[in-house]
């Protein structure tokens, strides 16, 4: 098989029953403080190039950084929700290279005194838990962004030049390192989106970050080996960027796997590299060399002081910690009454979030998820929106659900309301009073259209009342047609029963 | 000392007398400006103290203090007092340089702390001062712009990286200036042109717009023409800044009252150690007995004021020198990464023809002298993996074990230790014009008196002694962190005794020099 890269790949399944991969990730997270990591410009997304940019950020001589409390509480918060411990003391290191995003010539970072170290994250993998060492958390800026004008790849080298925007230059950046993970096999892409995840709504649930992939404020590098089944020694690993969404770190393991096999099997040498990922044809190709890596000769800023976190300071987050999405789980599939299959499908529709609010509202559990998962996910589907972005909020939803229970609407009316409050009509209870999609009570309406339906037809009353019961659903159904649907098939059923049968009895 | 025949002249009041004239309504501001402004239209194409002078622009700032004095505004006492300040201070809107070619042209959007300090006193901005590119050089003439003379006589070298400042207070081209100094930079300045100039305690003032050479050692300070002087210029640009992450935070010791109370001539119970191995016995080479001479008399002075003389040893001071040459080229290397040519200065060779690599190495190829150029690649030498924990490593150890020297003699402060410890700001007088160009070790030595105190992070001052074959000597007086007060104390002291006994200014004898045909 070959790809537009022209690489040789191998069959998945083959390749890993002869090799064992490992995987590693690091990933950035850009924190949803309100100000930039060392000075206090504005860190709000999509402003004009370089209207969020001081003396500080944009480097000019003269500048000095003041760190940032709210960054540095944030990234503590990350490393006790990952199981680290917390540095009692560290520094801020520089790592210094030239590149026209990096202002100072130096990026601001944390080298051998990471803030948080030695933590781990249990992901969930078919039923099976792999747990995920974590080597480090550490704090640092963000760089701002080459914008190559005039080549066709949008890349440096055939551009005619270049521009700059400092914006994100200094926004505060989390980098979360992981150990090798080995031992997952087959499973290691999986566990890749596994990790990526659940790190992401760990994050979301810290309430940091924004964690959007697609605006580049969760980024992940994914490093892939493969050696064969039983070697002491791991191989050498490649290091993939630019892989944007949760599918696209699964996919970016998979090619790596596949592609790093064919050449060990042809006795080629695997080339310590960075490569890029794409997204269109979910395959990898080289950039940068590490082997012409670059000196970073790091050494500690001597521009900050160093951090030192007080114990009871670290202590008080730890106790603050909001409830973690794993916990969070275990504790809804208890109430909920859920199996560990329906809870991943409530999770795989990314349908947890909402469902919880649809029940803190009032709904019940059932109601919730089989609204969310039912009628919203078939609609989310058809029009290409993600289930959370549908324009009805979980109260709505509740609100809707109690209709139901209250029987004013059945489950045919619910899903006309339901369309109306999409189409941005108002909340449902408004759209039954404005579109009249009520069910109808045992009005003197109801009472006529029964009774029209037993003289319409005697045979069918003959039937019944001969002892086939089952005939009478034919009354209900015109009944139903009558009105339209608007009546409740039970309440139809009983007046109809109460005419027909309860004479004879 | 207001008798000698220049008291007349503006230019020769302190800057202390001068705000009292200001504040008593004795002489305007406009005046003043106008009086130095003048003396540097005279002197300095001499000299060359300053590298940018904007005389409409000081006159109209002296102008607004008189306007708002005559208004009845409650002004401070440095309101309308000229000011020379260093052009490693970023100033907003005036070119700053860094005595660089690589900043030519360069008018910053923002004001440094100590500059933005000066501006609310009300002072009055004269100019900015030529000095050793990114203050690398102990005799301004790593200066792009040219060299600068000493006043006292200009076949010298007025010292460095501070020379510009130094030539402008003791020519009388200011009254006052701002230096920085990382490994001497005020102190050697100020002994080589007869002046007082202290380093204060590191984070005592904002480096905050000061072009950074090597961040951890920096500091701007006071050059000034008495001690009192110095004490107050230090006074109004001190104190905790939320803008600079290694400011102290707290309550500042107060200086001019030290000055005032040294002045007063007691020193009695002051435990002052000379430093054996900075000139003492078995240290003395590369010390011009003159130098050793002057300092000797010093201490006779002090000793007749009451205080203890006694000599402590600080064996890690001789390993000073090599720390600090790989400290601060190291961090030098890092901090001179911003001049790439993307975002200010200088840019060499974008022309379409050359890649983004190239446009930096050409721009930084041709924007930097040969003395950066030098200590830059030391530097990125220094920090290299595999080279990192002999170098940066070892002498990181070095500065530790020199505080740790510092800290004993200055024992636990209940009758142990010393107050101060003394020495000489210099090893020798200033040297003539190109004498060590070409020898950047024997340049290197000229700093080897100030480095420890530079590399402990204390405060230490450098108080004139007398004259040696007619050029001034230092002597420099270092106190425990955060005690200025200490060195101002005894540097006062000394200078109220040896102006009495010798009835004028030591600077009164450059002024005479002046009317019987000196630079001017
Ligand atoms: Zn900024």
């Amino acid at each position: 098989m070959t790809t537009t890269t022209g690489d040789r790949l191998l069959d998945f399944d083959d390749v890993v029953s002869r090799y064992e991969p490992v995987i590693g990730l690091e990933t950035h997270v850009e924190l949803g403080t309100v100000t930039k990591m060392f000075c206090g410009c504005s860190t709000t997304f999509g402003a004009e190039p370089n209207t969020q940019t001081c003396p500080v950020c944009l480097g000019l001589p003269g500048s000095l950084p003041v760190a940032n409390a709210a960054a540095i509480e944030a990234t503590v918060q990350i490393g006790l929700a990952l199981n680290c411990r917390i540095a009692s003391w560290c520094r801020f290191a520089r790592k210094n290279y030239f590149y026209p995003d990096i202002p100072k010539g130096f990026q601001t970072s944390q080298y051998d005194e990471p803030l948080c170290v030695s933590g781990y994250l249990d992901v969930v993998v078919d039923g099976e838990t792999h747990r995920v060492e974590i080597e480090r958390v550490h704090l640092e800026e963000d760089t701002g962004k080459n914008l190559h004008v005039g080549g066709s790849t949008g890349r440096i080298h055939g551009a005619d030049h270049s521009l700059v925007d400092y914006n994100r230059a200094g926004i505060p950046l989390v980098e979360i390192v992981t150990r090798p993970v080995s031992g997952a096999g087959a499973k290691a892409p999986e566990v890749a989106k596994a990790y990526v995840t659940e790190l992401r709504e760990i994050i979301q649930a810290l309430g940091v970050s924004d964690v959007r992939m697609e605006q580049g404020s969760l980024r992940c590098d994914v490093n892939t080996s493969i050696a064969p089944v039983g070697a002491l020694e791991m191989g050498t690993r490649t290091e993939t960027k630019n892989v944007n969404s949760l599918r696209s770190v699964e996919r970016s393991v998979r090619y790596e796997i596949r592609r790093q096999a064919a050449l060990l099997d042809e006795g080629v040498r695997i080339r310590q590299e960075t490569r890029h990922f794409h997204e269109d044809t979910g395959s990898t190709s080289p950039g940068r060399s590490k082997e012409e890596a670059t000196d970073y000769r790091y050494f500690p800023e001597p521009d900050l002081v160093p951090l030192a976190p007080d114990a009871a300071w670290v202590e008080s987050l730890r106790l603050a910690l909001p409830e973690l999405p794993a916990a969070r789980r275990a504790r809804l599939i208890q109430e909920w009454g859920l199996s560990d299959t329906e809870m991943t499908w409530l999770l795989n529709a990314g349908a947890l979030g909402v469902v919880a609010e649809t029940v803190a509202a009032g709904a019940s559990p059932a109601e919730a998820r089989k609204w969310w998962l039912g009628e919203l996910a078939r609609r989310a589907n058809e029009s290409g929106t993600e289930l959370t972005d549908l324009p009805i909020t979980p109260a709505q939803v509740a609100e809707l659900s109690g209709l139901v229970a209250e029987g004013r609407v059945n489950d045919k009316l619910a899903r006309q309301v339901l369309d109306h409050v999409l189409a941005g009509e108002g909340g449902p209870t408004e759209v039954v009073e404005a579109r009249g999609l009520a069910v109808l009570g045992e009005s003197d309406e109801l009472v006529a259209a029964v009774e029209a339906a037993i003289a319409g037809a005697p045979d069918v009353v003959a039937k019944v009342r001969a002892g086939k019961v089952q005939a009478l659903g034919a009354l209900v159904g015109q009944v139903m047609k009558t009105t339209k649907g608007q009546a409740d098939a039970a309440t139809v059923r009983r007046m109809l029963e109460e005419r027909v049968v309860g004479q004879t009895g | 000392m207001t008798t000698t025949p220049a008291a007349t002249d503006l230019t020769h009041l302190d800057a202390a007398e001068l705000g009292r004239l200001l504040g008593a309504g004795e002489v305007s501001a406009v005046d003043v400006t106008r009086a130095h402004l003048d003396r540097i239209a005279a002197d300095d194409g001499l000299l060359h103290a300053y590298l940018h002078v904007d005389g409409e622009t000081a006159l109209a700032t002296a102008a607004a203090v008189d306007a708002a004095r005559a208004a009845g505004d409650e002004l401070g006492p440095l309101a309308g007092v000229p000011v020379a300040l260093k052009d490693v201070v970023v100033t907003e809107g005036v070119p700053t340089t860094s005595g660089s070619r690589i900043l030519e042209g360069w008018r910053p959007p923002y004001d440094a702390t100590v500059a933005a300090r000066l501006k609310a006193a009300g002072t009055v901005l004269l100019g900015k001062t030529n000095m050793d590119e990114f203050a690398m050089g102990s005799s301004t003439e790593n200066s792009a712009y040219g060299v600068t003379r000493n006043p006292w006589d200009p076949e010298r070298i007025p010292g460095g990286s501070s020379g510009g400042s130094s030539a402008a207070v003791a020519g009388h081209l200011a009254p006052w200036a701002l230096g920085t100094d990382t490994g001497g930079s005020i102190r050697q300045p100020a002994a080589l042109t007869g002046l007082v100039g202290h380093k204060p305690t590191y984070g005592s003032v904002s480096r905050y717009g000061l072009i950074a050479f090597s961040s951890s050692l920096d500091q701007a300070g006071p050059m000034a023409r008495t001690v009192l002087d110095a004490a107050v210029l230090h006074e109004a640009i001190g104190g905790h800044d939320p803008r600079d992450s290694t400011s102290i935070p707290g309550q500042h010791p107060l200086l001019a009252e030290a000055a005032r109370l040294g002045a007063g001539g007691d020193l009695t119970g002051v435990r002052i150690g000379v430093v054996r191995e900075l000139g003492g016995e078995g240290h003395a080479e590369g010390y011009e007995p003159g130098v050793l001479a002057r300092v000797a008399e010093a201490l006779a002075v002090l000793e007749g004021l009451g205080a203890e003389v006694r000599e402590v040893s600080c064996p890690s001071f001789d390993l000073a020198l090599a720390a600090y040459y790989l400290i601060a080229p190291s961090e030098a290397s890092s901090n001179l990464s911003r001049f790439d040519g993307v975002r200010f200065g200088l840019r060499v060779g974008d022309d379409g023809s050359r890649d983004l690599d190239e446009v930096m190495a050409l721009t930084r190829e041709q924007g930097f002298g040969a003395e950066v150029k030098r200590r830059i690649i030391l530097g990125t030498y220094a920090l290299s993996s595999g080279y990192y924990e002999a170098y940066y490593g070892q002498a990181q150890k070095v500065r530790t074990l020199i505080g740790r020297d510092f800290a004993s003699a200055f024992g636990s402060g209940d009758g142990d230790g010393v107050d101060v410890l003394v020495s000489p700001t210099t090893p020798t007088v200033a040297f003539p014009l190109g004498a060590r160009v070409d020898d950047p070790i024997a340049m290197y030595a000229a700093d080897l008196c100030t480095l420890p105190a530079s590399l402990a992070g204390t405060p230490a001052i450098s108080v004139p002694c007398g004259l040696s074959d007619g050029l001034p000597v230092g002597f420099q007086i270092m106190a425990p962190t955060l005690a200025d007060d200490r060195c101002y104390r005894v540097a006062a002291a000394l200078e109220a005794a040896q102006d009495a006994a010798r009835g004028h200014r030591l600077l009164d004898e450059l002024a005479a020099r002046r009317t019987t045909g000196g630079p001017a």
